[in-house]
């Protein structure tokens, strides 16, 4: 009786986590069968074809890229020893907290013909007459590869970080140089936390609406905006949407089902700070090459551009309504990643002690919300609590508190975001065996005391990986900011929107670079506190286990 | 480790941060008892005009009436999905938008009530209004031809379709069809020549094009400015902004279409109505009616260097020194049902 009450409680909290997820799914799946005969076929016709490849290409590309240059730079900065390594360790995550569409515009301003790059470029060699086309392809990749990188980076930096020596040592004493160990052993170990974050990758690639139509570049999501915006059709729009949230759900199974035999756990070993890998000069120099590259170009030059731009407006931009703007997105941010990040670590935590079919699929329903445009996920999000809001209304109880409060936003970011913080807790609770587990339900600790004197405990890099990503995050999320803000409330996100929807780009350079700005401090915070985790890591495994014993007596 | 708040520490933070959420939503709910139709000292405007161009007019009006105007921003398409979600609870009185088409298709969806209004329709000619009173034009924005001074000759302009022959190969400049400015420029050939002759003359633009359209209007300017082009079609205030950024551009606007027998330069509106479900219907009205005086007028289109669509009020010189140039007549009420047509023709084109 007391088991069968305790699993339905545990299905609750599931549901319950669930439920603005599902409602959202519900609402963009409802009009499935809807979507206009006419529009449809026009669509299918002229537009999806093209728009079908376009996002394909550009979604297989950018994972690779971005997946390339994350892992490339978290095994330089983690596992091997050069100049400046500790500086490029948390400055390579930078970019993070440049928006696509920012990136895109910095991009653009600098390198297109005629743009500042071009006319310095002209003034030393006024014979120059080719020039890269800046709309092309290979520059949209480039473009959000730049700033999507991070992602791979610091969850495959946290992989390597957290994953023993021992087995590199098994691999050496067989023989395995440090290239042959680095393919054989250390990458097929890292392997969900790099799946994990080429995902979110690719998820976050499948919605941008922001960099690609900077570039003017036809995905599936302009093509949503298209028949919703410009066809007038809402449905035809849901749709598509429809069917590019299967298209990602079936990856997501694959991705789980290849290695579905596999088990990763392992931390009882020395860390990788103690034994990191030496490197010859020549290697050195090749590995601050890579990192002063990507920095530079993911970084350092956007970010001047901006500057440029913003140096002229700032008498005009720096007003009261600026700092409040600035303030704004700060105490949101905060709050929408505690939130979010609570919300991620019942999830999976629940994901790990309940077993049984269901639980797994809904687990994965509650981070799809990332791989939807971000318009159509803030409409499916406030569709339903409008209504919801507007029967309350009807029956004559108070229904304000549901409009214009933050609640909805709340509601919105965690369904949109949930899959930036359950990755990389989940990927950091296959480190914990199941032997921990089995040993504290044999000294009676179980259920909420597992998760906070077990778990949690071990979860610290993937916890603070979770906040930081989720922060940055919503500081540059638009669309539900811009739908279920209250009157008057202002984000820096919204203040670039105010300026780029009437083309005044220049301007909107200065919000840019105050989000830029407001990402450092958690960045760097989170790769100070990573770094320091690593060591004091034998510490935290055998704490609980020690108080556990204690207890006991 | 040193700041990362234990497990303790986050459960009744996240409480904290919840509740704090939801008092903002007590506050909003404070303000709103005093509201409705007695107490008129509060006005809420949904909006897809930006705030930087909306704020001052919204600040004036606050002023001169001691009313409170609270204004949401937001795309088009997802405010009118947000006011249809909202129903009969809607807090919004008024919705703005930059394009008759959206106007029309709200109008179409029945969120707008009637304006009812005899200022607005002494004030705002009758084909920049909806002729069943639910919506009003409240500035005018002409949609022209922009040509490099260097290389163009004025006399060889004449009209948007002539930009189809093939003497201008290679020289023309485009925006984006995926902006609703072209769309309804479009929509308005399909009216004035029939479907047919439009996709022709769409089609020619399309083979004239020297560079893939681009991201924004600004783009295209700067296109001609640096040589890649040599003509373009832009809105005027765009070019407004760009002089005044830039001394001695060598650029300057054509009005096309002027001859007898030809429709004119392309207007679209930025347009107002008060929704279905306003909970101050009678303080809108007033609004809107404010929006179309004089005084209101200087204001809303001189912030965007547009035209004011009351025939009283003066125009900003800058934007005089373009000229005065005959608007198409036509009456953009129509202008949603064409718009679809408009985007699947320029589909069909390949006008990307």
């Amino acid at each position: 009786m007391t088991l069968n009450w305790q699993g339905l409680r545990w299905q609750l909290l599931l549901l319950l986590i669930a439920s603005p997820a599902l409602m959202t799914l519900a609402s963009v799946f409802a009009s499935f069968f809807m979507g206009d005969a006419d529009t449809m076929a026009h669509l299918r016709r002229y537009v999806l074809p093209d728009a079908i490849l376009n996002s394909l290409a550009l979604v297989v590309c950018v994972s690779l890229l971005a997946g390339f240059l994350g892992v490339m730079l978290a095994w330089l900065t983690a596992a091997c020893e050069f100049p400046l390594r500790r500086f490029f360790s948390w400055a390579l995550f930078l970019p993070m907290a440049v928006p696509g569409y920012v990136m895109a515009f910095a991009l653009v301003g600098m390198f297109e013909s005629n743009g500042s790059l071009h006319r310095s470029v002209l003034a030393s060699w006024p014979e120059l007459s080719w020039w890269p086309d800046v709309y092309a392809f290979p520059v949209v990749v480039l473009c959000l590869s730049l700033v999507l990188y991070p992602y791979v980076y610091l969850l495959a930096r946290n992989a390597f970080q957290t994953r023993g020596q021992r087995s590199l040592e098994v691999g050496q004493s067989l023989g395995l140089s440090a290239r042959q160990s680095f393919f054989r052993v250390a990458l097929p170990m890292a392997r969900p936390w790099i799946a994990g974050g080429i995902l979110l990758v690719a998820m976050e690639t499948l919605a941008d609406f922001g960099a690609v139509s900077v570039f003017n570049f036809d995905t599936l999501t302009t093509t949503i905006y298209k028949a919703w915006f410009s066809l007038f059709s809402l449905p035809a729009a849901l749709r598509i949407a429809a069917a590019l949230l299967l298209f990602v759900l079936v990856l997501i199974m694959l991705e789980r089902y290849t290695r579905r035999m596999q088990r990763y756990a392992d931390n009882k070993s020395k860390s990788l700070l103690e034994r990191r890998q030496k490197l010859s000069r020549l290697q050195q120099a090749l590995a601050l090459l890579a990192c002063g590259v990507v920095l530079l170009c993911a970084f350092i030059l956007p970010a001047l551009q901006l500057l440029a731009w913003a140096m002229p407006q700032r008498a005009v931009e720096l007003t009261p309504r600026f700092w409040s703007a600035l303030t704004g997105t700060v105490w949101l941010a905060t709050m929408a990643a505690c939130i979010v990040t609570v919300l991620a670590v019942l999830l999976a935590f629940v994901a790990r002690t309940r077993q049984g079919r269901l639980v797994p699929v809904l687990v994965r329903l509650c981070t799809m919300g990332y791989a939807l445009p971000g318009s159509v996920l803030a409409v499916g999000v406030f569709v339903p609590v409008a209504a919801f809001a507007a029967w309350l209304a009807s029956q004559g109880y108070p229904s304000s508190w549901l409009q214009g409060s933050l609640l909805v936003m709340m509601l919105g970011y965690s369904v949109r975001f949930m899959a930036v913080a359950y990755t990389p807790l989940e990927n950091n609770l296959l480190r914990v065996t199941p032997s921990i587990d089995l040993a504290a339900q044999s000294l009676g600790v179980s259920g909420w005391r597992m998760l906070k004197r077990v778990h949690l405990p071990m979860l610290h890099s993937g916890l603070l990986t979770a906040l930081v990503l989720v922060f940055v995050d919503v500081m540059k999320e638009l669309p539900i900011t811009l739908m279920t803000r209250p009157f008057g409330f202002n984000t820096l996100a919204v203040r670039i929107f105010e300026f780029t929807s009437e083309g005044q780009w220049q301007r909107a350079a200065m919000p840019a670079l105050a989000i830029v700005g407001a990402g450092l401090l958690p960045v760097f915070l989170l790769i100070r506190g990573s770094e320091s985790s690593v060591s004091a890591r034998a510490d935290v495994v055998r704490a609980p286990q020690a108080t556990l014993i204690y207890e006991q007596k | 480790m040193f700041f990362l708040p234990r497990a303790c520490l986050v459960a009744p933070l996240t409480a904290v941060l919840f509740f704090t959420s939801l008092l903002g939503g007590c506050a909003e709910r404070g303000a709103e008892v005093g509201g409705g139709e007695t107490k008129a000292e509060r006005l809420v405007v949904y909006s897809s005009r930006n705030e930087q161009l909306l704020a001052p007019v919204l600040a004036r009006y606050e002023a001169h009436s001691g009313v409170k105007v609270d204004y949401a921003t937001d795309k088009a398409g997802v405010l009118l999905e947000r006011i249809k979600a909202e129903g009969a609870n809607s807090p919004a009185d008024v919705l703005i938008t930059v394009d008759a088409g959206t106007l029309g298709f709200a109008a179409s969806q029945g969120l707008f009530q009637p304006l009812d209004s005899s200022i607005v329709e002494q004030a705002v000619p009758v084909h920049l209004r909806d002729p069943k009173g639910r919506w009003a034009g409240l500035s005018l924005r002409a949609r022209t031809i922009v040509y490099s001074t260097d290389r163009v000759a004025k006399q060889d302009l004449s009209s948007y379709a002539a930009l189809a022959e093939p003497s201008w190969q290679g020289r023309l400049c485009l925006r984006t069809s995926k902006k609703v400015y072209n769309q309804s420029l479009v929509a308005m050939l399909i009216s004035e020549l029939g479907e047919q002759q439009a996709e022709r003359v769409v089609k020619g633009w399309v083979a004239n094009l020297a560079i893939p359209p681009t991201s924004n209007d600004t783009k295209v300017m700067e296109a001609i400015v640096a040589g890649r082009c040599d003509i373009g079609i832009v809105n005027t205030y765009y070019f407004g902004r760009m002089q005044n950024a830039q001394a001695n551009l060598p650029l300057a606007l054509f009005w096309p279409d002027q001859a007898a027998g030809q429709g004119g330069v392309h207007v679209n509106v930025a347009g107002a109505g008060i929704l279905q479900h306003a909970p101050r219907a009678a303080a809108a009205r007033r609004f809107i009616e404010w929006l179309v005086s004089d005084e209101a007028q200087a204001i809303f289109a001189g912030v965007n260097q547009e035209y004011p669509v009351t025939s009283t009020t003066e125009v900003d010189q800058q934007v005089a020194s373009w000229g005065v140039f005959r608007a198409s007549q036509q009456p953009l009420a129509d202008a949603w049902l064409l718009q679809p047509a408009a985007v699947k023709l320029m589909d069909r084109v390949g006008y990307r």
